[in-house]
C-alpha cells in the first residue's frame, strides 16, 4: 500500500514539474504567432448538429489552443432560444428557421445539409417507396405491406418522440404534421430507432444519414437513393438545412473567427466525414 | 463533554431534517410547476387527466395532453410486476432462510444482490434485444414492445429489493416459532408457510411497498420496451403503452412552454401517486401490527 501511495505521489510531482517546466515557455509562442484567437465559443442546439459541432470545435480548438469551445446538445428550439437570449453565443438548428424565429432579427447562415433515411427491416420486401406513400404509412393510412408492393403483414411505424428535431424535420418534409398514426411506436433518438427497426422484421423508422449500416435497408425515395449527391442535386426529397443562427452582437472575437472557418475546405471536409452534406 | 453532546445531538438533528427538506422542496417544485398550465394558463384539468391523447404541438388547435392511458399503463404495469414477483419474492426468501445450504445461500444472495447493482439502463436493452423480440413471435399484434414487456422487465428490476426485505424478515423470525411448530409433528414446509411467513408479513409488505416504489417510477428501462405510443388505453398485454415515467424522459429535452409545464404536471401525477401509494401501504402495514 505504502509503495502504491509513494508511486502515485511521485507521478503526482513529475506532472506537477512538468507543467512547471512548460509555463516559461508558453509566453513566447504567442508573439511568434501574432495575435493568437483566445475567448470563448458557445453553441448550443440541435442534438443532430452535435457530431458535426463538436468536430468542428475540436478541430477548431486544435488550431486555436487558447480558446474554449462548447457546444450543448439541447434541441433546435431551445438552441434558437438561447442564441436570442445571449445564454451562447450561437444556436444551431436542424430544420428550417421559423416565420417567429425569423423575426427575432438573428442572422441565419446555413452550416450544410442532412437527409433523413426511411429505413425498413431488412426482411421488408420493399425497395421504394413515393413521399406519398410515407406520408400514408405515417398517418395510418396504409397499414400493410402488400398496399405497396410487398407481402401481406402490417407495417410497424416507428418514429421519434414528440419535440425531436429529425420528427419535426420529417413531419415537414413529408406532410403529416399533427397527423402522425396514434399507433406509432415512438423511440428517443437515431440509435434507439434504429434498434427497433432492426428488431421488428415489419418496421419502418426514420434515421439521419450518419447512422444509416447495413443492419437495416435505406428505402429508395422517388426512385432515388438516399445519397449525399442525391441530396445536392435535389434529387432525394427528405433532407433539411443544419442551420446556424445569431446575433452579431453577442459574437466574441473567437467566435467570428469560427463562423468564417466553418465555410472553409478544410472544416467542410470535417463536416462531410461526420455525415452532413457540405455546400461546395 | 455535556457541549459534545449537545453538539452531536443538533448535528444528528441537521441531518436528519436535510432528508425532509428534500422532499419537501422537491414536491413544492414539481407541483408548482405542474399546476401552472391549470392554474395560470387556460387548460381544463379535466382534459388533462381524463384524456386519452398526448400530442404536443406548435398548432394549438391540434395539441392535446391527456395522461390518463400512462396513468393506466403506469399502474397495470407496476401492479401486474408486483403480483408477479411477490410469490417468486416470499419463495426465494423462505429458501434462503429455511431450506438452502450455506453454500447455495450464499451463492443465490449474491447473485441478487448483482441483480440489484445493475444500471436500469442495462435491463432496458436487454428487454429490447431479447425480450421484445421474444414477445413479438407469440403476440398477436405486430411489435414485442408492450405492456407484457414492461411488466416482465419491472418484474426483473424488483426482484432483488423484494428479495432482499423479505429474506430480511423471515430470517428474523424467532427461532422458537420453528421449534414451536415441528415439535408439533408439522412438516418443513407447512411450518415455513403457516407459521414463517405468515409471521414476516409485516416485512414483507415493506418490500412491497418498496417495489411499488421502484417500479412505478422506473423510466430509463422501461422507455424502450413501452412503444411509448401518444395514446390510447391499454386493454391487452399485447398492447403498447407510454407509462407517466417514460412521458417525461422521452420529451424532457426538447420541451418548451406549455408543454415543458405538462411534463412537470406529468410528474406531479407521479409524485401524488407515490405518496398516495405510500400512505395506504403504510396504513395497512400499521393495522396488521396492531392484530398481532
Amino acid at each position: 500500500m505504502k509503495k502504491i501511495v509513494t508511486l502515485f505521489m511521485a507521478v503526482v510531482l513529475g506532472f506537477g514539474l512538468v507543467a512547471c517546466g512548460t509555463t516559461p515557455a508558453e509566453p513566447t509562442q504567442p508573439e511568434e504567432e501574432s495575435a493568437t484567437l483566445s475567448g470563448e465559443v458557445s453553441l448550443s442546439g440541435s442534438t443532430s448538429v452535435e457530431k458535426i459541432g463538436i468536430a468542428l470545435g475540436d478541430e477548431f480548438m486544435a488550431l486555436n489552443p487558447d480558446v474554449d469551445f462548447t457546444y450543448q446538445a439541447i434541441g433546435s428550439s431551445a438552441g434558437v432560444k438561447n442564441a436570442n437570449e445571449g445564454v451562447t453565443m450561437i444556436g444551431t438548428a436542424s430544420r428550417n428557421i421559423k416565420d417567429s424565429e425569423k423575426e427575432l432579427g438573428m442572422t441565419e447562415q446555413v452550416l450544410c445539409y442532412d437527409g433523413i433515411a426511411v429505413i425498413v427491416n431488412n426482411a421488408v420486401d420493399v425497395d421504394e417507396l413515393t413521399l406519398e406513400d410515407v406520408q400514408k404509412i405515417y398517418k395510418g393510412e396504409i397499414t400493410n405491406w402488400s398496399e405497396v408492393g410487398g407481402s401481406d403483414v402490417d407495417i410497424v411505424v416507428v418514429s421519434r418522440e414528440q419535440g425531436s428535431g429529425t420528427r419535426g424535420a420529417f413531419e415537414e418534409i413529408v406532410g403529416f404534421e399533427d397527423e402522425l398514426t396514434v399507433n406509432a411506436l415512438l423511440a428517443d433518438g437515431n440509435g434507439n430507432v434504429h434498434a427497433t427497426v432492426k428488431s421488428n422484421a415489419q418496421a419502418i423508422g426514420y434515421i439521419s444519414f450518419t447512422t444509416i449500416n447495413d443492419e437495416i435497408k435505406p428505402l429508395k425515395i422517388e426512385g432515388s437513393e438516399p445519397t449525399v449527391e442525391n441530396v445536392l442535386d435535389g434529387s432525394f426529397k427528405v433532407s433539411r438545412p443544419f442551420n446556424i443562427i445569431y446575433h452579431d452582437a453577442n459574437l466574441s472575437d473567437a467566435a467570428k473567427k469560427f463562423l468564417q472557418w466553418v465555410q472553409t475546405d478544410e472544416a467542410k471536409d470535417i463536416i462531410e466525414d461526420k455525415g452532413g452534406i457540405a455546400i461546395r | 463533554m455535556k457541549k459534545h453532546e449537545k453538539f452531536m445531538q443538533i448535528l444528528f438533528f441537521i441531518s436528519s431534517a436535510l432528508s425532509v427538506c428534500f422532499i419537501l422542496l422537491i414536491v413544492g417544485f414539481i407541483l408548482t410547476k405542474g399546476l401552472r398550465p391549470f392554474v395560470e394558463g387556460d387548460y381544463a384539468f379535466w382534459d388533462f387527466i381524463s384524456g386519452t391523447r398526448w400530442n404536443p404541438s406548435d398548432n394549438p388547435s391540434a395539441e392535446m395532453y391527456g395522461v390518463l392511458y400512462m396513468i393506466v399503463g403506469s399502474v397495470l404495469g407496476t401492479t401486474l410486476a408486483v403480483l408477479i414477483g411477490l410469490p417468486i419474492s416470499v419463495f426465494t426468501s423462505a429458501y434462503l432462510a429455511e431450506h438452502a445450504s450455506e453454500k447455495m445461500r450464499k451463492l443465490i444472495k449474491n447473485g441478487v444482490l448483482l441483480l440489484a447493482s445493475i444500471p436500469s439502463v442495462i435491463y432496458g436493452i436487454f428487454g429490447l434485444g431479447f425480450i421484445v423480440p421474444i414477445i413479438a413471435k407469440f403476440s398477436p399484434q405486430s411489435q414485442g414492445q408492450s405492456l407484457l414487456a414492461v411488466t416482465v422487465v419491472l418484474t426483473m428490476m424488483i426482484l432483488p429489493t423484494m428479495i432482499a426485505i423479505s429474506e430480511n424478515a423471515i430470517s428474523s423470525v424467532p427461532k422458537s416459532y420453528r421449534e414451536g411448530s415441528l415439535a408439533l409433528g408439522v412438516s418443513k414446509t407447512h411450518t415455513t408457510f403457516h407459521v414463517v411467513v405468515p409471521a414476516a408479513k409485516r416485512g414483507i409488505l415493506v418490500g412491497v411497498v418498496l417495489g411499488v416504489g421502484r417500479a412505478i417510477g422506473e423510466a430509463m428501462a422501461v422507455v424502450l420496451v413501452a412503444g411509448n405510443v401518444s395514446g390510447g388505453l391499454p386493454t391487452s398485454l399485447f398492447d403498447k403503452v407510454r407509462p407517466l415515467t417514460t412521458n417525461v424522459v422521452l420529451e424532457m429535452s426538447y420541451a418548451t412552454g406549455l408543454h415543458q409545464d405538462m411534463l412537470f404536471a406529468t410528474g406531479s401525477v407521479l409524485v401524488v401517486f407515490i405518496v398516495v401509494i405510500n400512505v395506504i401501504l403504510s396504513r395497512v402495514i400499521h393495522k396488521m401490527g396492531a392484530v398481532e
